[in-house]
C-alpha cells in the first residue's frame, strides 16, 4: 500500500497556488524550520471574497499536498467560507492522511485564520480572538 | 531509471547467497537438533556456515553465536555486560552519541534500571577518538560499546584504538559493527573487540538473521529462554537458511572486499564530489574515516521527506533523517549529535551505494538531485528568507 492516496500524490507532484503575491491584503505563517515544517499563505481580498491565494511552504509531502488543496478550497470563497474551513474537510478532500500526518491539515487550516486575522487587523475590522489559534503556545511545535 | 542507492537500510540479496539457501528448503531441511541422519546433515550445514562467518571475522567458531539480527545482538551484549557488570557493583556505561536505536534504547532501559551511562561527544569531526574513551572510563564502568562505523552519516571509528585502550583498563568492548561486516578488514583478535554484533541483510545476505561474536571466557545471559541451541546461550531452532545465505553472502564480500571496496568509494567520491556543487549544502560524516558506499548531505532551506518523494518519482531510492520520515517532530538524532541544527537536519538525505550500482547510475543522481533541491526551494518561504537576507544562511 502507498504512503498517500492518489489525491496526496497528485497535489504534492502539482501543487496549486504556489507562490508569493505582493502587496496582499492578508499574509499569515505558521510553523517553524525547527520542526520542519512551515507554511506560508498570501490572500488578495475583493468585497469579502478571496479572489487570490498563493502559498510557499518548507515542509513534506503531505504539507505540500494540504496546503495546495486548503488554497484550492477558498479560492473564489467568502472569508466567512475561509473562516469556516476546518483541518478535517482539508483531510477528507485529500482522501485522508496517514494518523502522523493530520498536523499537516492542522497547519493548513491555521495559516489561513492567521492570514485572514492579518487581513482583519490591517482593516480595523472586529473579530472574536478566540476563533483564532495561538500558534506560539500550541502543542505541536511547542510540547 | 531506477536506482536503488539506499544500501545502508538494508541490501538486495546475492545470487550466490540466494542460492545456497535452496537446499536449506529442499534437502537439509531437518532439525539441527534432532538425534538422527536428517537433523545431523543440517547440523553439519550449520557449523560450516558458522566456521564461515568466525574465518570473515578472524575468531573461532564456537565463539559466534548466530541471532535474529544486529538488534538482539546488541541487546544480549549490552544486557550480558550489564548483568555482570552488576554483579561486581559496576554499573558504568560509555556508548557515543550517535549509536543505533538498537543500543541507544537498551541503554535507556539500564538507565532507568539505575545503570550510569556515558554517551560521548560526536560533534568534532562526526567521530570519536580513542582518547575520550580512555577519558570517560571509570572504576566501575562495565562496558564500552560503540559501533563500527555510523549507518547514516558513514563516520568509521578508531575501532582498533578504542580497543586497546579498553584491553589496558580490562574494560569489555562491544562494537555495532552492523554497518562495517562485508565492507571493512575486520580481524576481532588484532582490534581488541570482546563482542561483535552483526546483519545479514546489510552485505547482500537475507533478512531476520544475525550474529553475535563473543570472545572465549566472557559470560553470556539469554535474552530468548528455551532450548540448549547456541551453546545454550540463544535458544529456538536455528533459522537454517538464513544462517546459511548470511554465511555464503559473508564469504564472498570478504574474498571480494578490496575490489568492491575500490569500486564503490570511486562511485561515492564522484557522487560527493558532483553533489557538493549544489550551494548551502554540506557532507554529513568523517570526510577520511568514510564507509565505502555512505553518502550524507544537508540541504539548507529545504524538507527531506519531500526530496525522497520526488527523487523517488525519478527512481532514485534514497533515506533521509528528516523528522516527516520517522513520525515524530525531531529529525534523526545522529545529525544532531553531529551539531547539525534542527533547520539544517530536516533538510538531510542519505544515498547508500553497493557494488551492484553502477557510474551511469551514480550520473543519474547527479542530475536529478539539483533539479529536485531546486524545485524545493523555489517553493520554500525559508529559502526565500534566505535569499533576500531575513534569515541567516548556516550552510
Amino acid at each position: 500500500m502507498a504512503l498517500y492516496s492518489e489525491v496526496v500524490m497528485d497535489h504534492f507532484t502539482h501543487p496549486r497556488n504556489v507562490g508569493v503575491i505582493e502587496n496582499a491584503d492578508g499574509v499569515g505563517e505558521v510553523g517553524n524550520a525547527k520542526c520542519g515544517d512551515i507554511m506560508k499563505i498570501y490572500l488578495k481580498i475583493e468585497n469579502d471574497i478571496i479572489v487570490d491565494v498563493k502559498f510557499e511552504t518548507f515542509g513534506c509531502g503531505s504539507a505540500i499536498a494540504s496546503y495546495s488543496m486548503a488554497t484550492e478550497m477558498i479560492k473564489g470563497k467568502s472569508i466567512n467560507d475561509a473562516m469556516a474551513l476546518t483541518n478535517k474537510a482539508v483531510a477528507e478532500a485529500l482522501d485522508g492522511l496517514p494518523a502522523h500526518k493530520l498536523h499537516c491539515s492542522v497547519l493548513a487550516e491555521e495559516a489561513i485564520k492567521s492570514a485572514l486575522k492579518d487581513y482583519y487587523d490591517r482593516n480595523g475590522i472586529p473579530y472574536d480572538k478566540k476563533l483564532f489559534p495561538d500558534c506560539e503556545n500550541c502543542a505541536h511545535c511547542h510540547e | 531509471m531506477q536506482v536503488y542507492a539506499d544500501n545502508a537500510a538494508t541490501t538486495k540479496i546475492s545470487g550466490h547467497a540466494l542460492q545456497a539457501m535452496m537446499p536449506c528448503f529442499e534437502k537439509f531441511y531437518g532439525n539441527p537438533s534432532s538425534l538422527h541422519s536428517v537433523g545431523q546433515e543440517a547440523k553439519e550445514v550449520l557449523e560450516d556456515a558458522r566456521a564461515k562467518v568466525a574465518a570473515c571475522l578472524g575468531c573461532e567458531p564456537r565463539e559466534v553465536y548466530f541471532t535474529s539480527g544486529g538488534s538482539e545482538a546488541d541487546n544480549q551484549a549490552i544486557i550480558s555486560a550489564a548483568r555482570f557488570g552488576a554483579r561486581k557493583n559496576k554499573k558504568h556505561i560509555i556508548s557515543t552519541a550517535f549509536e543505533h536505536h538498537a543500543v541507544l534504547h537498551t541503554l535507556n532501559k539500564l538507565e532507568n534500571e539505575g545503570f550510569e551511562i556515558t554517551l560521548l561527544d560526536v560533534s568534532n569531526g562526526h567521530n570519536v577518538t580513542a582518547q575520550q574513551v580512555k577519558d570517560a572510563i571509570r572504576e566501575d564502568t562495565c562496558l564500552v560499546t560503540c559501533m563500527y562505523a555510523n549507518n547514516e552519516i558513514g563516520s568509521i571509528l578508531p575501532i582498533a584504538q578504542i580497543g586497546a585502550v579498553c584491553k589496558e583498563a580490562g574494560v569489555p568492548f562491544h562494537t555495532d559493527a552492523v554497518q562495517a561486516v562485508g565492507h571493512l578488514q575486520i580481524n576481532v583478535k588484532e582490534q581488541n573487540i570482546d563482542m561483535l554484533s552483526l546483519s545479514g541483510h546489510k552485505f547482500h545476505g537475507p533478512k531476520g538473521v544475525g550474529a553475535l561474536y563473543v570472545r572465549r571466557g566472557l559470560p553470556l545471559v539469554n535474552v530468548i529462554e528455551g532450548g540448549a541451541q547456541e551453546r545454550g546461550k540463544r535458544a529456538g531452532t536455528e533459522n537454517l537458511p538464513g544462517i546459511v545465505g548470511m554465511a555464503a553472502a559473508l564469504a564472498d564480500a570478504c574474498a571480494n572486499l578490496e575490489e568492491n571496496n575500490k569500486k564503490v568509494t570511486a562511485l561515492r567520491d564522484k557522487l560527493i564530489e558532483g553533489l557538493s556543487k549544489i550551494p548551502h549544502c554540506a557532507l554529513n560524516g568523517d570526510p577520511v574515516n568514510r564507509l565505502p558506499g555512505n553518502v550524507s548531505f544537508c540541504f539548507e532551506g529545504i524538507e527531506g521527506e519531500s526530496l525522497l518523494l520526488l527523487l523517488d518519482m525519478q527512481g532514485v531510492a534514497a533515506s533521509s533523517g528528516s523528522a516527516c520520515t520517522s513520525g515524530s517532530l525531531d529529525p534523526s538524532h545522529v545529525l544532531l549529535a553531529i551539531g547539525r541544527v534542527h533547520d539544517v537536519a530536516h533538510g538531510s538525505l542519505r544515498l547508500s551505494l553497493s557494488h551492484y550500482n553502477t557510474e551511469e547510475e551514480i550520473d543519474h543522481i547527479l542530475k536529478v538531485v539539483p533539479e529536485v533541491v531546486s524545485l524545493l526551494r523555489n517553493m520554500s518561504p525559508v529559502w526565500r528568507d534566505l535569499q533576500t537576507g531575513k534569515r541567516e544562511y548556516i550552510l
